[in-house]
């Protein structure tokens, strides 16, 4: 028998290490995504990862990268700095619902404007994970959350903020996609559009954003199972999947 | 066999998305638990001779607990 | 020019403070509009790009402390520019650069609060500014200017210190510093001996080997408060080291006066006047108001002299005057911020005359 090739194990630029994440969130899949784009460019060591505030905060612990720890909503901000003084190095930033779509917004916004050659992994599970559960702006209508306890009311608190479809609009953006790791043929998309997001940023062609759709079972009130299947019923119906710019040559 | 994957006990949270990823259902949640106190994802010897070595359980696994393994004849 | 001029400027104090960054090697400004200090990102937006550096006015006070801090944690001499409304808004990027030990200049050209407030000058940021503005519980270096050429001098000397002990530097002026013309005489910068290359910064080197990490999150037990007290030794080692003031008539002086930035030019006046008028009166003029200048204050009370604090504000270095020199006579005499316009030296005179002989 000829001897068997290995032919998936864990990427070189994630640490073999036990992660604090739960049950069946989706952040550790796209951690690894993120791992296997640096590791496909071989940008490991060059590149500044920018943590933010939220189940987001341990990057450094999971990336064998250099990182800095920004504030709240502000990981954009934070990065444009890294870059103009580093531009031949690879910036991302890594930020969940609340950090960036709703204390961020002006950062991310604005950022995207001046078309920072940045790549930002937006991770969109409709609620605040780490502080136990609170409303997002993506929250979902009648989603109920520890501070929605009737369920989102578009009334008091408007519709869920669709961002992909908001940074498509400016000049900025080279490129604008949302995608989601519920199955595995999404998960092979969404690590495509990873690696097409450094790549962009690679290429001097501007800024780039992935918006991908996870799970909190926890939170949500799930086990993993029906939390994932809540991402295709219930999230992909509001927050399409797809390119939603895409300037890049 | 010709293909296998080996799934990492210790790292693995018993959170079963790698048993719908699996496209012929050979991923089975054990019923012991790991000393993280979660019931890990198992794979018995014999289901393990119709794996395709198709990584969609891995691509699936948040905890990247799983590797794969292809070929020999 | 010819051997043995020197070359003179007639500059705003806005502009020097920006001129002495530049000069002393600072390349990135991440800054926003706001009077009395505009002057400074609209100087820098002209120069920056002739020296190969990076001017972005940013999108808010909060996203250029923030760029600041990525700057910074770059391994950049890199600054920020504000007033005092804009500076409340950068206290919680202040905080997390003085959390992960990450040096940058930021100038606050003070205006009149709370709120909106006023354009004119105040000195009402003193509180906000030496006592840890954001949460925490840390230190920033402090440097209040009271001229053009200060402006410009202090912006080097902001940078050296925030280098060498790894802290962010204020420089704390206010409209009347800033807006003001005054003769300035640049000069070539030249760096300490002591700075030390910047190891724990981000340079994305290629170099397979240890991570380097720039954050402010310590859960584990004992880190942070590990941490904290590392912090407050630097502060510490600031304090015996980086003091300066100015000293004017103390020697044989019965009563000090005190006051920095601009109130200090006024009450220089006052002192002349007084010693005119024979009143043993002398000024102690701090210029790092963090560290504040403790041991001065000591030393010209100690015979029981009194003191009489100045201040554009409604008590606040006061406080820390008090604090020093325990069991010292200490008064204050202050105009609220909005005043609309500064007290004259006749106003300090007065007041001199009445603690003096009282």
């Amino acid at each position: 028998m000829t001897e068997m090739k290995k032919v998936f194990s864990r990427p070189d630029s994630l640490k073999d290490v036990q992660t604090h994440f739960c049950p069946g969130c989706q952040h550790g899949t796209i951690h690894r995504l993120v791992a296997d784009a640096m590791d496909y460019f071989g940008i490991k060591d060059q590149t500044i990862g920018v943590a933010s505030v939220g189940c987001s905060v341990f990057l450094y612990g999971y990336f064998d990268i250099d990182v800095i720890e920004a504030p709240h909503g502000r990981a954009p901000a934070v990065a444009t700095g890294a870059k103009r003084v580093h531009p031949n190095r690879p910036v991302f930033t890594y930020q969940g619902d609340g950090d960036l779509a709703a204390i961020g917004t002006s950062e991310i916004i604005h950022t995207a404007n001046r078309g920072e050659k940045l790549t930002v992994i937006f991770v969109n599970n409709t609620t605040y994970g780490m502080t136990g559960g609170q409303m997002a702006p993506t929250s979902l209508p009648g989603q109920k959350t520890s501070t929605s306890p009737e369920g989102r009311d578009i009334g008091n608190d408007g519709y869920p903020i669709k961002m992909a479809e908001l940074l498509s609009g400016l000049e900025g953006t080279a490129y604008s996609v949302r995608v989601a790791v519920d199955t595995p043929k999404h998960v092979l998309q969404a690590g495509k559009a990873i690696r097409k997001a450094f790549k962009t940023q690679l290429d001097g062609q501007g800024f780039a954003f992935v918006e991908v759709l996870a799970t909190c079972p926890t939170n949500w009130g799930m086990n993993p199972l029906q939390a994932n299947e809540r991402v295709a019923d219930e999230m992909i119906p509001y927050f399409p999947l797809g390119v939603y710019k895409d300037a890049t040559e | 066999m010709a293909n296998k994957i080996v799934i990492d006990e210790l790292r693995c949270k018993g959170c079963a998305l790698c048993t719908i990823a699996c496209p012929q259902k050979l991923i089975k949640m054990s019923k012991e638990l790991n000393k993280q106190g979660f019931l890990p994802a198992v794979i018995s010897e014999e289901d393990l001779e119709r794996c395709t070595g198709c990584t969609l359980c891995a691509q699936m696994c948040p905890d990247v607990a799983i590797e794969v393994f292809k070929g020999g004849k | 020019m010819e051997e043995g001029l020197t070359k003179r400027l007639f500059v705003k104090g806005n502009e020097a403070v920006a001129m002495g960054a530049l000069e002393a090697g600072c390349r990135y400004y991440f800054g926003y509009p706001i009077t009395p200090q505009s002057d400074i990102p609209e100087y820098i937006s002209r120069e920056m790009p002739k020296l190969g550096g990076q001017f972005i006015q940013a999108e808010s006070e909060v996203a250029s402390i923030n760029m600041l801090l990525g700057a910074s944690a770059s391994g950049a001499r890199a600054m920020t520019s504000s007033s005092s409304p804009g500076i409340s808004l950068k206290q919680e990027g202040i905080s997390y650069m003085s959390g992960s030990e990450c040096p940058g200049l930021i100038v606050n050209i003070c205006r009149s609060g709370p709120g909106l407030g006023g354009i004119d000058a105040s000195q009402a940021d003193y509180f906000q500014s030496v006592k840890g503005g954001g949460h925490g519980g840390y230190h920033i270096i402090v440097l209040a200017p009271d001229s053009v050429q200060e402006m410009y001098d202090m912006a080097m000397l902001a940078f050296d210190l925030s280098d060498r002990y790894r802290v962010p530097a204020m420089i704390l002026a206010d409209a009347v510093i800033g807006q003001m013309k005054e003769g300035l005489t640049p000069h070539p910068y030249v760096a300490p001996d002591d700075l030390e290359t910047k190891d724990w910064a981000l340079i994305g080197d290629g170099k397979a080997g240890e991570q380097k990490i720039v954050k402010s999150l310590y859960l584990g037990d004992g880190e942070l408060e590990a941490h904290n007290n590392r912090l407050h030794a630097k502060y510490a080692v600031m304090q015996a080291k980086e003091v300066r003031y100015e000293g004017v008539d103390l020697d044989d002086a019965e009563l000090v006066i005190t006051a920095y930035g601009s109130t200090a030019r006024i009450a220089k006046t006052a002192v002349r006047l007084a010693r005119e008028q024979g009143m043993k009166v002398g000024l102690l003029r701090p210029i790092t108001l963090f560290p504040f200048p403790k041991a001065a204050f000591k030393e010209h009370t100690s015979a029981g002299q009194k003191v009489l604090c100045f201040e554009l504000n409604n008590g606040q270095m006061v406080d820390d005057v008090r604090l020093a020199v325990p069991g010292t006579d200490v008064s204050f005499y202050g105009r609220a911020p909005g005043a609309g316009s500064l007290p004259t030296p006749e106003e300090f005179l007065d007041q001199i005359r009445n603690h003096y002989e009282a």
